[in-house]
């Protein structure tokens, strides 16, 4: 009998090795004459073991890792095949701690199934959202979505329930349905391992608002820099559509260029249409008037790959999870200078030291945490003195900062601030679009003047003109790029005032 | 080597789609490397548009090129997950090594070092990407491993 051994076909574990160690699995089971066959999934998010490959066995499936392809001949000599005792065994998955605290919805099947295997889909409960949508009508769909409380999983937080009754409700001789790939934000991933662990998810997700608000036709926005997200998502559109499943729904991938300003929604819009990505005025909204003029429901891709699970089992099944108006579940994604990187779903409502130091473990330099960017790089730093906010929308704002799409990035003491803060500004001034002049121009005068303030040149002078300059940015530009801007840039002199030359304030 | 007739055949095969410039420039770089100016004057042509339009659309994307790569494109991460694992100082250490800048390409043609703001590899940082090939965790010995793929 055959024996099933799963190695990531995952970018990030293909990144460390995995397809080397798929390699070597293949060829020395030839050696040995072993009857194996080799499943390449997507990946559980436990980053800092992988390339993890797991086999299966009558007690469930065993993991070990992290395996180097080096490993792989005493793996197989110590009983790879029956699940034995070796120093790369890690046990059953999900008995790992870091799986065993999450509550995994969107990503119920990530690092499970075979992506492109439909009946994998069915068997692990694909298909059951878009029929019961189908039982529930158009309009009952959109009631349910809006009854379990999702937002927008891009950063905006806006309730997908209203958005798409906005388009469903909007007349026109046809509509669209937008999915936002463009997962630009450092710390971020998360669309990244769906599409490539779970992209049926994604076209039920679709399938699923285009019935919903009579929209025939689909766009995925992903972007260049995810050739093999785009890769299997292509192949999972052939393999649905070959099934019969796109019949009343036509899907087509676009791929960005690499503007980060095309995560926008309006930007997005704008570059599918052919043009540069610049930032349309709102009003009108992408609902009313959207692609090629038309009502168009634009969600990220994390939003419309949770859809199904909602509607499967229930709104209310989803929003019993979360804290006050974050509703149901958050991929968050820890990343950067920490010891147990990975994707962590899990309801709102963490406080950032339990994510940091309980489940990433602290830093990967051993050193002392000191700063922690959320949200990618509009996002703020915070101080350990923050690490009590909760995981949620509202808590975040409240703290001048955001959740964005759920990224952690953690750094240890050895980061400069000023530097950090140097770097928001310069970022903002490459990937703006330029239509809007606080964005444009107040990003190039900002670099200036903090460039002046590292220099020791007029500190305080200087520190107050970036103060007034993020005041600008956050109230007069068009949007998150310019807007958003000086949530890092602020929170790095709020909080670290000694990067800047400025004595440490007591109690932060 | 660009020609004109091919790129004609690429905008062609785009012609039933709404908003087709991305994806033709997109197969115009695959095909010739860049975008030269010859094939923005015939993509505008076939489309419809301005020179100064295509144009604007080619400047706008950092992807698209206005000379020719070289063999190999490597692109490093300069986002802050990487930042926070000392990817700086390891794309330093690329730069010095090829004797080149960023965006620049080394006089013998074999490798283009460009900037990207993250690869979506951020739990494995500092991450980088050879021809469209994943790598993370980027130490010195994986840059060595990467010079010797570029310099064979």
């Amino acid at each position: 009998m055959t024996t099933r051994i799963f190695v990531p076909r995952d970018a990030a574990a293909r990144a460390v090795g995995a397809d080397r160690v798929a390699d070597a699995l293949l060829a020395e089971a030839g050696r040995r004459k072993l009857d194996v066959t080799l499943v390449r999934t997507g990946s559980r998010g436990l980053f800092w073991l992988e390339p993890m490959i797991e086999v299966e066995t009558p007690a469930g499936r065993i993991a070990y890792g992290p395996v180097k392809a080096s490993d792989v001949p005493a793996l197989l000599e110590a009983g790879l095949m029956q699940g034995s005792a070796h120093a790369l065994r890690v046990g059953r998955p999900e008995e790992i701690p870091f799986l065993q605290r999450q509550t995994r919805i969107t990503f119920a099947r990530c690092g499970i199934v075979d992506p492109l295997s439909l009946d994998d889909y069915r068997a692990h409960g694909g298909y059951r959202g878009e029929a019961r949508a189908r039982e529930l009508g158009p309009a009952g769909t959109i009631e349910e979505v809006a009854a379990s409380g999702l937002r927008g999983r891009g950063g905006a937080g806006f309730p997908a329930g209203i958005k798409w009754k906005t388009a469903a409700d909007a007349a026109a001789d046809r509509k669209y349905i937008v999915c936002n790939a463009d997962e630009g934000d450092s710390g971020t991933y998360a669309d990244r391992m769906l599409m490539e662990g779970d992209p049926f998810s994604v076209i039920e997700g679709m399938t699923i608002a285009g019935y919903a608000v009579g929209a025939g036709k689909g766009y995925i926005y992903i972007r260049s820099e995810y050739p093999d997200a785009i890769r299997t998502m292509e192949q999972a559109i052939v393999v649905a559509r070959n099934a019969g499943w796109l019949e009343a729904f036509e899907l087509e991938i676009r791929v960005g260029a690499g503007a980060y300003v095309c995560g926008e929604e309006t930007a997005l819009l704008e570059s599918i249409e052919g043009r540069r990505g610049q930032v349309r005025a709102k009003p009108p909204l992408p609902a009313h008037r959207g692609l090629f003029g038309r009502p168009t429901v634009i969600n990220n891709l994390v939003t419309l790959a949770t859809v199904p699970a909602i509607l499967a089992d229930g709104a209310k099944a989803y929003a019993a999870f979360g804290v006050g108006r974050s509703r149901g579940t958050m991929p968050i994604q820890i990343a950067g200078n920490v010891r147990h990187g990975g994707l962590f779903e899990a309801p709102f409502g963490l406080t950032l030291g339990e994510i940091v130091e309980q489940i990433g473990g602290g830093t990967r330099s051993g050193r002392p945490v000191r700063a922690v960017q959320v949200g990618g790089p509009l996002g703020a730093y915070f101080p350990r003195a923050l690490f009590d906010t909760p995981f949620d929308y509202e808590a975040y704002t409240a703290r001048d900062g955001l959740i964005g799409h759920g990224g952690v990035v953690v750094f240890d003491d050895s980061v400069d601030m000023a530097r950090q803060a140097r770097f928001a500004l310069e970022f903002c001034g490459i990937e703006s679009c330029g239509k809007c002049t606080p964005c444009r121009i107040g990003s190039v005068r900002g670099v200036e003047t903090i460039d002046r303030v590292i220099a020791g040149d007029h500190r305080d002078a200087n520190l107050a003109l970036i103060e007034d300059l993020c005041q600008t940015l956050k109230f007069g530009s068009l949007c998150a790029l310019g807007g958003f801007t000086p949530y890092p840039v602020m929170s790095a002199i709020r909080h670290f005032p000694e990067d800047f030359g400025r004595p440490r304030r007591v109690a932060a | 080597m660009w020609s004109e007739a091919e790129a004609r055949e690429i905008v062609r095969r785009h012609s039933g789609r709404e908003g087709p410039l991305l994806p033709i420039l997109h197969d115009v770089q695959a095909a010739f490397g860049w975008v030269p100016p010859e094939v923005v004057r015939v993509v505008a042509a076939a489309l419809n548009l301005t020179r100064a339009e295509v144009h604007g659309v080619v400047s706008f994307y950092h992807d698209f090129r206005d000379a020719p790569a070289g063999r190999h494109v490597l692109k490093l991460c300069r986002a802050e997950a990487c930042q926070s694992m000392g990817g700086e100082a390891v794309a330093r250490a690329v730069l010095d090594r090829f004797k080149i800048g960023w965006n620049e390409t080394t006089p013998d043609g074999g490798v283009t070092i460009e900037a990207t703001y993250c690869l979506g590899l951020c739990s494995c940082a500092p991450a980088a990407m050879l021809d469209g090939q994943p790598i993370g965790r980027l130490d010195h010995a994986v840059l060595d491993d990467i010079a010797g793929e570029v310099e064979r």
